[in-house]
């Protein structure tokens, strides 16, 4: 597993626990008060390095690779959950996974985003990438919804939409642009969550909801660090400068007015306690229905247009 | 040939940027700026494509007082803004307004790629949301030239948010019921293709404009096999089924007025 800079000192800590709690295991010796006091030291030291987290540590955070995936949130939220597939012209984008939840008392639409936990699924997932028939499946399904009155939960993790050839030659463009138009069509209540990284284009045509969350150590960004960087220095390297420069953490984007909530992740962010983080996920989410089941399906549709209306920060001279 | 040679000033000679050969420029700028020998399209300022598309004197501008904020505070953006504003001697990337077209009153905005690559910052955004919301109110077709490399990076995410709010404004127009021309002229990328521009009823291209998602580099490296010679042009994009049709620059006005004929948008 890829150990980044900053949880370096963590892991060696929990490698030490670790190792005492197998001599103790091993050996029969009471290695109890050590345990503990590693265990405060261990606590102590998370909550030191998790409360300066620099905006370049929450990209990593967000692409951790145990951080848990929009199947692992399904299966720790949802009661009930079947997957359906395909866009019905031709293709199914294991990019995109969507399907018929039960939550909390709610029936729901859910789609989001899927990366692969191994090399293989990765590849398979195209590392979340998806292509226009993932877009287009998301597409089936919002109308799925609108259809038997659903309301919508999508969750979004993905670096970016596909950029190949193949997605190219089938208007990946077109498919995140009519997305995003289905999306404002609809007059059911929506919910977007941005559960890790928020990849521009690829992230906002699933993010077009009456109201959008993030997690606490997710991103959202116009660009990938690496590549604003690269464009304004010519460096991929100063990537970290470039986080710092496009303000893309969570907290970034409810100050600038652009999601409603950030929720909470435990200490040492989602992958160190997946099941906490989706409580926190799943009530957050409830929260939000239930404050929209006040709305008619023509004002759900107006407040969500008005929504989007507001966005942008700009100055109007006399 | 020879003559003119003899008599003009070399401020009278253009060197087509694809075949390289000169160009008388009276010639040049009668053709529309397309080069008489290879068919080379090139580009136009906002203000040029107005000239040239709407009756003589009828573009009112509007929104012209809107101007970009530097909210995130972003390393060198009031600079690049003040040079691009001293360079192109427009205030932002796309100029709005309403004008007439054969007579009939309609919506147009026209994206400069000469001002910040044409991209879509909150200002952008804004005046092109405005371009819908003005023509559902005041029952008007909307025609937009885009010409962009993308989203505006300097804004992060307000400018990814641009994407939506120009996305809804096309669904309150299509909710109205009028027309929205799109014409792609070169280039036309990424964050403005992956939303208002893809929408349209009728999509138009210049020849060999520039039409695509990510950057070619990007693209290849994503993909197993080589992209094709004419990947992300026009002429591809059309092949592939996401332009109605490649329109040479003088027949642009021509085809507008026909399409707004037949959605009795106008004449």
């Amino acid at each position: 597993m890829t150990i980044f800079d900053f949880e370096k000192p963590i892991n060696e800590l929990e490698s030490a626990i670790q190792e005492l709690r197998q001599l103790s295991a091993e050996k029969g010796l009471d290695r109890s008060r050590e345990i503990a006091e590693l265990e405060t030291q261990r606590e102590r030291l998370l909550k030191q390095i998790f409360a300066h987290l620099r905006p370049w540590d929450k990209v990593l955070l967000a692409r951790h690779p145990k951080r848990p995936y929009t199947m692992d949130y399904i299966r720790l939220m949802c009661e009930q959950f079947v997957e359906l597939h395909g866009d019905r012209l031709g293709f199914d984008d294991p990019a995109i996974v969507g399907g018929l939840a039960k939550l909390g008392g709610y029936k729901l639409v859910v789609v989001g985003q899927q990366k692969g936990r191994d090399l293989k699924e990765r590849q398979k997932r195209n590392f979340a990438m998806a292509k226009p028939e993932g877009y287009r499946k998301a597409m089936r399904l919002f109308q799925l919804a609108e259809k038997f009155r659903l309301p919508v939960l999508t969750l979004v993790d993905t670096p970016a939409a596909d950029p190949g050839v193949e997605s190219e030659s089938r208007g990946i463009s077109e498919a995140i642009a009519r997305s995003m138009l289905t999306m404002f069509q609809l007059t059911v209540p929506t919910v977007a969550v941005v559960i890790g990284e928020g990849g521009s284009g690829g992230a906002i045509a699933l993010a077009v909801a009456n109201r959008v969350l993030m997690l606490e150590h997710a991103i959202y960004s116009v660009i990938p660090p690496e590549g604003c960087a690269a464009i304004i220095w010519r460096d991929a390297s100063r990537a970290p400068e470039a986080a710092d420069a496009l303000q893309l953490t969570a907290d970034d984007a409810l100050r600038l007015g652009l999601i409603d909530m950030v929720i909470s992740e435990p200490l040492g962010a989602a992958h160190r306690d997946p099941q906490t983080t989706a409580l926190s996920l799943r009530s957050a989410i409830l929260q939000q229905f239930h404050e929209l089941s006040a709305l008619t399906p023509e004002q759900l549709y107006q407040h969500r247009h008005e929504r989007f209306r507001r966005m942008g920060t700009f100055l109007s001279t006399p | 040939m020879q003559r003119r040679v003899a008599s003009g000033s070399s401020e009278q000679w253009v060197q087509c940027q694809k075949c390289k050969k000169i160009l008388f420029k009276p010639d040049f700028e009668r053709a529309l700026r397309v080069c008489i020998h290879c068919g080379h399209h090139h580009r136009l300022r906002a203000r040029e494509r107005i000239a040239i598309t709407l009756d003589p004197d009828t573009f009112v501008e509007q929104d012209a007082e809107l101007r970009s904020d530097d909210p995130l505070r972003f390393p060198d953006y009031p600079d690049k803004l003040m040079r691009a504003q001293q360079t192109t001697g427009e205030f932002e990337a796309v100029i709005t307004g309403t004008g007439k077209l054969g007579g009939s009153e309609v919506v147009i905005g026209v994206m400069d790629f000469a001002f910040m690559g044409g991209s879509m910052g909150s200002v952008v955004g804004e005046k092109i949301m405005r371009c819908f919301l003005r023509g559902a109110d005041e029952y008007l077709p909307v025609i937009l030239f885009c010409a962009s490399g993308g989203a505006r990076m300097q804004e992060g995410m307000l400018s990814l948010m641009q994407m939506a709010k120009t996305t809804a404004g096309v669904e309150k127009l299509q909710r109205a019921g009028l027309p929205y021309l799109a014409v792609f002229t070169d280039p036309t990328m990424a964050g403005v293709l992956a939303s208002f521009a893809s929408l349209a009823d009728v999509i138009i291209a210049e020849p060999g404009a520039l039409v695509g998602f990510a950057g070619q580099r990007v693209a290849a490296q994503a993909s197993s096999g080589k992209p094709p010679t004419n990947f992300q042009t026009a002429e591809f994009q059309t092949e592939h089924g996401m332009v109605d049709l490649i329109v040479p620059r003088a027949q642009i006005r021509p085809t507008l007025l026909y399409l707004l004929e037949m959605f009795g948008g106008a004449g």
